[in-house]
């Protein structure tokens, strides 16, 4: 996020495009509350009716995939009615020219025939958003799961800098991220092109600082992408791999390929919890412990860096993930000796100067700090982009809407869409072991409009056999109107129904590399015995 | 009556609510929301509220696993660490330092994080590193 999460309240507008708030980050989804308690304008896009489109001012279900030429069509009304920051893109910015030759084609007719979102509708989200700073721009992977996430990032920062909304307290472009330390993955170099505080791998400098200070030459070549990964794997490049608290088994593209590319590995080893679907195809298992059993910390998706505390001792004759590495390393013949994590994060920030650096335990104490922070008497940083972009001046793009991978048709005439709902997390691993989360939802489900199920003549919970061009899952029906006729969502949480046998491999961003999981298409038909 | 609370981090989404962890007689028994936290100021969501039940879960991995024959035998660290290493170290030697790769966690610390990458680069000797991020 650009901004914080408190300071959605201070929003005049939100703006909510690919995030189920309320289900998937309900205390983001409360400052949205509050926020319209305070007066502030609601705006919600998404392809399904949401729990949070009940309560917008204005709340459109453009069809799947269609994001670009919905935003387009919103900047389009925007400059024909000259509510567009007029300094601030002069001062701040850069390519404006390109941004509106582009938007100028995105009349509300041809949007309207794109998103299947009307012209009135469509005005009403220009002008709320347009007309009401600070406006927040808040999204999820309902944006970036595309063959083309990247450019419907773009077309959000887009947005948000023709009305002067970046770097402004109560703006911002917001993702809201997934897991409780996916930031704090991509800020420690998780990643096969950077290192820690995202220092590119191809910058010498770089290498030689960290080659320097872990006392070994480090490669400058990037490495594979997870999606890259699969690939390598089954053309026999990719021989061992070491997967730490993930299952990609469940939430990859390809449940059919990857299950295949496991296979072909000689030897492949899990560090998990839970014997997940990933672990059980592993030679080897380690058991780590759990959040309340380790010392450590995580990065939030504001940037917060905060500590989490040991509370009990690990269970059974489990070790923490920290401990598990140094061991491994060891036997390795690498020696990595730490006392605790603070050690660790000691020399993490010592080679982390603009993010980290001024981060210290003492410091971090029960609130957390905001990256970046630079140097130790730094507060630390709410919001971005205050006075200038980190590049300088922020860049328009000129983005062309762009079909997704698959549309329906006669074979396949349904749309479907993935995500999650409100009492489970990611594959389930964590939620469907908790009784009390368990009981609210036992098994997979799909969401299909009442009408569709007339035409099956399905019933509530009768079972349903979805077809895509990759595999067959069944799956019991959810009739319910939060989806329109012609559309199908499938949440991810369950293993025995899992929607990557369905969803699609071979599409995927082709720079973020990010798997097309928000649009697939299926046939269905009803099971019968 | 032992009683301890402890301040954490949630780690369900992204969100990164401040807990609390009840703690009686060295058992996990319950999760509350810290009242003075910037993120979450006192609420927490159904998922957060029974953040301590997989912890408990008697589905959890006590020990190290080995497949054998398709079937996996309990172990100690020092075998399924060795065992691993060599394997790895066989790998490296035939196939060159990319044909290893390594997956971190958005759901590891940041810590963990900084000592996987760590991990693939100095140990394994490969950028073939990436986490979840994606998906």
């Amino acid at each position: 996020m650009t901004n914080s999460i408190a300071e959605i309240e201070e929003a005049g507008c939100i703006f909510v495009i690919g995030s189920n708030t309320t289900a998937c980050h309900p205390l983001i989804s409360r400052r949205i509350f509050r926020a319209k308690e305070k007066g502030a304008k609601l705006i919600v896009a998404d392809p399904r009716n949401i729990q949070l489109s009940r309560f917008a001012d204005v709340a459109v279900t453009h069809r799947l995939g269609s994001d670009v030429a919905l935003l387009n069509g919103m900047m389009h009304i925007i400059i024909q009615n000259g509510w567009h920051a007029k300094d601030y893109i002069a001062q701040r910015t850069e390519d404006y020219e390109a941004l509106e030759k582009v938007v100028n084609t995105y009349t509300p007719d041809r949007v309207q025939a794109i998103t299947g979102v009307d012209q009135k509708n469509l005005e009403r989200m220009a002008e709320l958003y347009a007309t009401n700073p600070p406006a927040s721009l808040l999204y999820a992977m309902g944006i970036t799961q595309h063959t083309t996430g990247v450019d419907n990032v773009k077309s959000c920062c887009n947005l948000a800098m023709l009305c002067g909304n970046v770097g402004i307290r109560g703006g911002g472009v917001n993702p809201l991220r997934g897991q409780n330390n996916v930031q704090g993955a991509c800020d420690m170099g998780g990643l096969p092109n950077v290192m820690t505080g995202y220092q590119p791998v191809a910058d010498p400098k770089v290498m030689e600082k960290f080659s320097k200070a872990w006392g070994k030459k480090l490669s400058e070549r990037p490495g594979l992408t997870i999606t890259d990964m699969i690939p390598a794997m089954l053309e026999g490049k990719l021989k061992g791999l070491y997967v730490i608290g993930e299952n990609p088994k469940l939430s990859d593209p390809d449940w059919n390929h990857l299950n295949h590319a496991l296979k072909e590995l000689d030897f492949l080893v899990v560090q998990e919890l839970f014997l997940s679907e990933t672990a059980q195809a592993a030679d080897v298992v380690f058991s780590a412990a759990s959040v309340a059993e380790k010392e450590g910390t995580i990065t939030n998706t504001e940037r917060r860096c905060m500590r989490m505390r040991k509370a009990i001792e690990p269970i059974g004759n489990t070790l923490s993930d920290w401990e598990i590495i140094c061991k491994f390393s060891t036997a390795m013949g690498y020696e990595m000796k730490y006392e605790n994590p603070e050690e660790i994060f000691n020399e993490m920030r010592s080679l982390t100067p603009k993010s980290y650096a001024g981060m210290t335990y003492e410091r971090l104490g029960l609130d957390g700090l905001q990256w970046p922070c630079p140097d130790t008497n730094h507060p630390g940083t709410p919001y971005l982009h205050k006075d200038q972009f980190t590049r300088g001046k922020g860049k328009f793009h000129d983005i062309e809407y762009k079909d997704p991978a698959e549309m329906p048709d006669k074979e396949y005439p349904y749309f479907l869409t993935t995500g999650r709902m409100f009492a489970h997390f990611h594959t389930g691993t964590m939620t469907r072991v908790s009784p009390h989360l368990d009981v609210e939802q036992t098994t997979g489900y799909v969401s299909i409009n009442p009408k569709d199920a007339a035409a099956l003549e399905a019933k509530e919970g009768d079972v349903l056999i979805l077809t895509s061009r990759r595999g067959q899952i069944e799956v019991p029906a959810k009739l319910t109107n939060s989806v329109a006729p012609g559309l199908l969502f499938l949440p991810i949480h369950f293993g025995e129904s899992p929607t990557n046998v369905l969803t699609n491999a071979e599409a995927f961003d082709p720079l973020a590399k990010i798997p097309e999981f928000k649009v697939s298409t299926v046939n269905i038909r009803k099971f019968s015995e | 009556m032992d009683c301890k609370i402890v301040p954490s981090v949630c780690s369900y989404c992204g969100t990164g609510c401040g807990v609390l962890f009840e703690v009686m007689d060295g058992k996990l028994v319950g999760t509350m929301p810290m009242k003075t936290h910037p993120v979450n100021e006192g609420k927490l969501c159904i998922k957060g509220w029974n953040l301590h039940e997989h912890v408990n879960s008697f589905m959890r991995l006590k020990q190290p696993l080995v497949k054998t024959f398709g079937r996996f035998i309990k172990t100690d660290w020092d075998e399924a660490i060795q065992l691993t290493a060599d394997r790895f170290r066989e790998i490296i030697e035939k196939y060159g330092p990319d044909s290893i790769g390594v997956l971190v966690s958005a759901k590891i610390t940041n810590e963990e994080n900084y000592l996987g990458q760590k991990f693939a680069r100095a140990v394994i000797g490969t950028n073939n590193v990436d986490h979840c991020a994606r998906l």
